[in-house]
């Protein structure tokens, strides 16, 4: 009975025109001790009921991004001839990666309304509305702090907007290669997949890409937060040992 | 060889940690300094966060100091006795250097106040034993009798005395306790092993001679920075297994390497050496403060250091 109430609803829900359907060459990111970076293939396909629409063509985003957390960011100045922090400004949220990649250049594919609403490009990315905590808010400077924010992970390759990097084929197909650099940090990093005609968004698929440490590098990262102190004696235990190995080891060396 | 560190969050060369471990292994050996005053700026440098760097140096110059101080008793060159009484000293100032470290924290300004103990002291101990290493080099030049240590009388008549013999010292033991806990203040403070204050301390407030300076402090170094390092772990966990481990294989070859060295220069020669090292330190801290930085910026987490 429930379950053909809830077929009911779904035939009465409108039926979206574009639809994706989606495809990523790797559903996690697995940070192992050589982990250097690694490279995210996003591609899929539309799927549609009736035949292409006319007009411009169908453009697509794809906008990666890490875990959001506030970040406080601290200014420096002069002072008595020596440059130390003065002023800070608490950014609300700003995602630790963030990358978005456009089929045209960005302003053809999105407008900006609809940029406003989705939060896609990285200035919306950041949350900086109530940037109202700090010894620089409210003085009107909170802005050179959040581009500051921009440039600093920008320049880590961790902000990025890749315009027409993604190719879509006969208004169907479409593919985008993201790199993921080597300062990742962990969590949940979602993938967000816009369908767009005019700049207006007529359809946009959501998924999830886990980024976490494997094998050795968990297990320790797992023992340092859980057992710190059998972590710091096991630290220990190594120094003296190496210390102690090279010493041994000289001695045989000179001894010869 | 790129590899990622579990607790620093970031990918290094691992050719880049050998090599700087060695180098800073070296030294320590040459001059019975942990090396940290010159690692964690160099680790900063490469991309570290400076507490991760902070605390993994202090386990490193752990491995560091025990291979050298290895060397050092085999050619009984440790005075143990003396080295114990400063180690009172130094955990009791490492334990008030957390509590002062904290409570700097707690007003903000904590990297400010580092990097102007790092000048002062560097500044003052570097020239201090530049000064005096030159005046030695040219007295023993000129062919005259070495120089005498100066007396110091009122140490002479401070209560429980005690004799060191392998120092050849019969002191009071007020001096090296004081010793001891003002370097361990500094060393909690300043996120290294403190033989840089330590060693200038010995022989110039002491009066030890210098061949035995370097293996007693090391003796002490290896006990208060294994207490900083189980410190960090168990509050911050900062300490990264995966870079001690690359620091200190470099380290401790490197280690040897220098006391071998050591044994072949001149006392008088290995001090000029280390002042040298210690103002160019100091010379470079005080520029990054003096001249205008590229990015005035700096992100940190929300709540946390």
């Amino acid at each position: 009975m429930l379950r053909a109430i809830l077929c009911l609803l779904l035939l009465t829900l409108p039926a979206k025109a574009e639809e994706v359907v989606l495809g990523l060459s790797q559903d996690e990111v697995a940070i192992t001790a050589t982990f250097d970076g690694s490279q995210i293939l996003v591609f899929g396909a539309v799927k549609r009921e009736k035949p292409i629409p006319a007009g411009p063509p169908l453009q697509v985003a794809v906008a990666v991004s890490g875990p959001s957390e506030p970040v406080l960011v601290r200014r420096k100045a002069r002072r008595f001839g020596i440059w130390v922090n003065t002023d800070s400004v608490l950014i609300d949220a700003a995602p630790s990666f963030y990358k978005v990649a456009t089929s045209a250049p960005f302003d053809t594919v999105l407008t900006d309304v609809q940029d406003l609403q989705h939060r896609v490009s990285i200035d919306r990315a950041i949350q900086s509305v109530g940037a109202t905590f700090g010894t620089a808010a409210g003085s009107g400077g909170a802005q050179d702090f959040t581009e500051a924010v921009k440039r600093i992970r920008g320049s880590q390759d961790l902000y990025k907007i890749l315009e027409s990097s993604v190719i879509v084929d006969q208004q169907t197909l479409f593919r985008t290669a993201i790199d993921m650099p080597a300062n990742l940090t962990e969590g949940d990093y979602s993938i967000r997949i816009f369908l767009t005609r005019e700049g207006e968004v007529i359809s946009l698929y959501e998924t999830q890409i886990d980024v976490k440490k494997v094998g050795l590098e968990r297990w320790l990262f797992t023992m340092s937060r859980e057992m710190p102190l059998v972590y710091g004696l096991m630290s220990l235990a190594i120094a003296i040992f190496a210390g102690w190995g090279a010493a041994a080891a000289f001695r045989v060396v000179r001894l010869r | 060889m790129q590899i990622y560190l579990p607790i620093a969050e970031v990918s290094v060369n691992a050719f880049l940690l050998l090599g700087l471990g060695g180098i800073v292994g070296i030294l320590s050996g040459m001059f019975g300094v942990g090396g940290g005053f010159l690692m964690t700026p160099l680790l900063f440098f490469i991309g570290i966060p400076p507490a991760v760097a902070v605390a993994t140096e202090a386990n490193q110059i752990v491995a560091s100091s025990f291979s050298g101080v290895l060397a050092h008793v085999r050619r009984k060159t440790v005075d143990f006795r003396m080295g114990t009484v400063l180690l009172v000293g130094g955990l009791i100032g490492a334990a008030l250097g957390v509590v002062v470290f904290n409570y700097l924290k707690s007003l903000g300004q904590v990297d400010l106040l580092v990097r102007l103990c790092y000048v002062v002291f560097l500044g003052i101990i570097g020239s201090m034993m530049f000064v005096e290493s030159l005046r030695a080099i040219r007295k023993s030049r000129a062919g005259g009798p070495p120089p005498k240590r100066k007396k110091h009388t009122w140490i002479q008549k401070l209560p429980f005395k005690m004799r060191f013999r392998t120092s050849g010292l019969y002191i009071s033991v007020i001096p090296p306790v004081i010793v001891g806990i003002a370097v361990g203040i500094l060393a909690a403070i300043m996120g290294v092993g403190g033989g840089f204050i330590m060693v200038p301390a010995m022989i110039y407030l002491l009066g030890m001679p210098t061949k035995v300076v370097v293996g007693t402090s090391l003796f002490q170094i290896i006990f208060v920075t294994a207490f900083t390092t189980l410190l960090h772990a168990t509050t911050n966990f900062t300490v990264d297994i995966a870079l001690a481990v690359l620091l200190l294989i470099g380290g401790v070859v490197g280690a040897q390497i220098g006391t071998s060295l050591g044994t072949k220069l001149k006392a008088e020669q290995l001090r000029i050496l280390l002042a040298m090292m210690v103002l160019a330190v100091c010379i470079k801290l005080a520029l990054d403060l003096l001249i205008m930085p590229s990015e005035l910026y700096s992100l940190g987490r929300a709540g946390g250091h």
